[in-house]
């Protein structure tokens, strides 16, 4: 691991009020890995997230993207990056129907930059490019289900959206919030083959995750947070083992569950 | 509140010719394309008739001057159901486009086809400038801004005796007669009202909406949400400053009374009584509600409690607003189900 890090975290922090939702947080990010990041409810993994993408503005610390400052850069500015984010509480635009959401991450400039498949700006190329995207990730191209209003989408089809997204902007990192999280077991194992996918096609991944079990099958690093604080980093066995870690997720039965399967 | 012996709710379905007429299928058959093409014939030709059938001049004005709020209302309509942006800015707009018309006119001496386009494009640049500072900020700020201006305008003309102060700028060139000037308007206001729905519509258009349904899923795709509200401003406001560099033209007068309230409050609640979010709507609600108003003109003041309880009558009775009832009255059937 003595490559320049694709992301550096350094030493962020964030209050909200007098609450310290993120204290003198660090940590790397190399170029191709899965990163788990865990911890218990209101431990701060959301604000990680708000920190690094610049939805919210850091008390202090930096973050750098291939070595570039990206710590004062608005929102939009680090997704056009490539540095991007899915939302734990979903946010796709209810009033128009899954296929049309994502023209309009097609219509942003990185996609107008990096997508192969502008061919003379017509109306229906980005509309076929959103469903592509979206076979990709797992609507059946041949159902109705791309083409209903996102209002009307159940749970796990919202979650392919947020991640499709992402894809629209052609990513070098997505950050996922909880994606596992309020699905079923079996909508889980559909999606696991899909986050190693997009491992093997060059993209970094970040996941924050309540599912330990799934998200340490396709990671093999994972950092706990408590109370806004980096607890420590490793290999997911030897976290778990770990003393305080146990500690924090005390009362959780998925330790041991865990602990077992690893 | 006593509650239903049996539960029951309306079920509303598409008719099957609104489906047949969404697909391809609407290419075929005569029936499908004259359901899709009848309700925008029927309103061409009938906007082009009207001024044919008015009897009297005076009536013909205020049908031109109705024309001219109706192009208020689909950018406020615009900007409020497609952007999410709350405008009270409908006296703004006017006053700047008016007062740009009109400069141009006496001061540079240019024919109203010029001033025209001239002040609808310089205009919108000056007003999305002015409201640029409250763009990135969410909440009311942008409604109390665009309220702000034309009320602050009008007291620095006032208190400057500046561009003709209470007396306004007199002497404009009218348009080169009055069948020119209202057919001019409503060919406008039918280019304005189809390019806007067509516009919403577009890849665009569909950001914009986005801006208004999430900015931050918006932030996230790499898009910046201050950059496309400006764009929408300015069409907004560029359709605003068209309307009132009509209006100098058509009363060869420029004054303070531009900046009056009436063409924020009355875009706004033709808006609500024609059906927000339509487009066709808001036209719709000022053929009725400025015709209303003439008639009420003998009441004075008064006419404000007759507006009132119009508004509160539609907002208990008809919410939606006529349009949207009658969209749906055309596209889908209704029957009532048990639970
Ligand atoms: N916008 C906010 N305003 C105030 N407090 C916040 C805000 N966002 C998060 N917090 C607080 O910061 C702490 C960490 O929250 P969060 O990052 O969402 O935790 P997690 O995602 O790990 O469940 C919590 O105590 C939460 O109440
Ligand atoms: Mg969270």
């Amino acid at each position: 691991m003595s490559k320049e890090p694709i992301l550096k975290v350094s030493g962020i922090s964030k209050s909200f009020g007098g609450i310290k939702a993120l204290n003198d947080v660090s940590f790397d990010v190399h170029a191709g890995e899965i990163l788990g990041i865990i911890g218990p409810n209101g431990s701060g993994k959301t604000t990680v997230v708000n920190c690094i993408t610049g939805f919210v503005k850091k008390s202090s610390g930096h973050v750098f993207f291939r070595g570039k400052d990206i710590s004062r850069k608005p929102p939009h500015k680090i997704a056009d990056m490539g540095v991007t984010r899915t939302f734990q509480i979903m946010r796709p635009y209810y009033s128009l129907p899954a296929y049309k959401n994502l023209v309009v991450p097609l219509f942003s400039p990185r996609a107008k930059r990096t997508g192969g498949w502008r061919g003379g700006g017509r109306l229906g190329d980005r509309n076929t490019v959103g469903i592509d995207i979206l076979e990709e990730i797992g609507f059946e191209r041949d159902s109705y289900v791309p083409y209903k209003l996102a209002a009307t989408l159940p749970t796990g089809y919202l979650k392919r959206l947020e991640l499709a997204r992402c894809l629209a902007l052609k990513p070098e990192i997505i950050i996922c919030d909880e994606i596992f999280s309020g699905l079923s077991m079996s909508e889980i194992a559909s999606m696991v083959p899909l986050i190693e996918r997009l491992q093997m096609d060059g993209i970094t991944l970040i996941m924050i995750e309540h599912r330990l079990r799934e998200l340490f099958r396709v990671t093999d690093r994972i950092m706990v947070l408590n109370f806004g604080k980096k607890l420590m980093e490793g290999h997911p066995k030897t976290v778990m083992a770990n003393e305080a870690v146990k500690a924090a997720y005390f009362g959780s039965q998925t330790v041991q569950e865990v602990m077992d399967h690893a | 509140m006593t509650l239903p012996s049996e539960q029951e709710r309306k079920e509303r379905i598409d008719r099957g010719i609104k489906i047949r007429s969404d697909s391809i299928y609407a290419m075929m058959s005569h029936r499908e394309l004259s359901y899709l093409t009848l309700p925008r014939l029927i309103l061409i030709v009938g906007m082009l008739m009207i001024p044919l059938v008015i009897p009297s001049m005076y009536w013909q004005r205020v049908f031109t001057i109705s024309c001219i709020y109706a192009l208020l209302a689909i950018s406020f309509d615009f900007l409020a159901h497609y952007v999410g942006l709350v405008s009270l800015g409908g006296a703004f707009f006017v006053g700047t486009g008016g007062y740009l018309a009109a400069i141009a006119n006496t001061s540079l001496g240019l024919p109203p086809w010029l001033t025209v386009p001239l002040a609808t494009l310089v205009g919108g640049g000056l007003c999305t400038l002015l409201l640029l500072p409250c763009l990135p900020l969410r909440g009311v700020y942008f409604a109390i801004v665009s309220l702000m201006y034309p009320l602050f305008l009008a007291r620095v003309i006032e208190a400057l005796d500046i561009l003709g102060g209470t007396d306004g700028i007199m002497g404009i060139d009218s348009f080169p007669n009055h069948w020119v000037e209202q057919y001019f308007i409503i060919c406008i206001l039918l280019l304005i009202l189809f390019g806007a729905r067509r516009l919403v519509n577009m890849d665009i258009g569909l950001v914009l909406r986005g801006v208004k349904d999430n900015d931050q899923a918006i932030r996230a795709s790499g898009i910046s949400v201050t950059f496309y509200k400006s764009v929408a401003v300015f069409i907004a406001s560029a359709m605003g400053c068209l309307s009132g560099a009509c209006l100098v033209h058509i009363y060869m007068w420029s004054g303070i009374s531009q900046f009056a309230l009436d063409f924020s409050i009355i875009p706004i609640a033709a808006t609500v009584i024609g059906g927000g979010g339509t487009l066709v709507g808001p036209l719709l609600g000022c053929l009725i509600l400025v015709p209303i108003s003439e008639l009420l003109r003998d009441f004075g003041t008064l006419r404000i409690v007759f507006y009132a309880l119009i508004l509160v009558a539609f907002i208990i009775f008809r919410s939606e607003g006529i349009m949207v009832y009658g969209q749906r009255k055309y596209h889908q059937f209704e029957r009532w189900i048990k639970y």
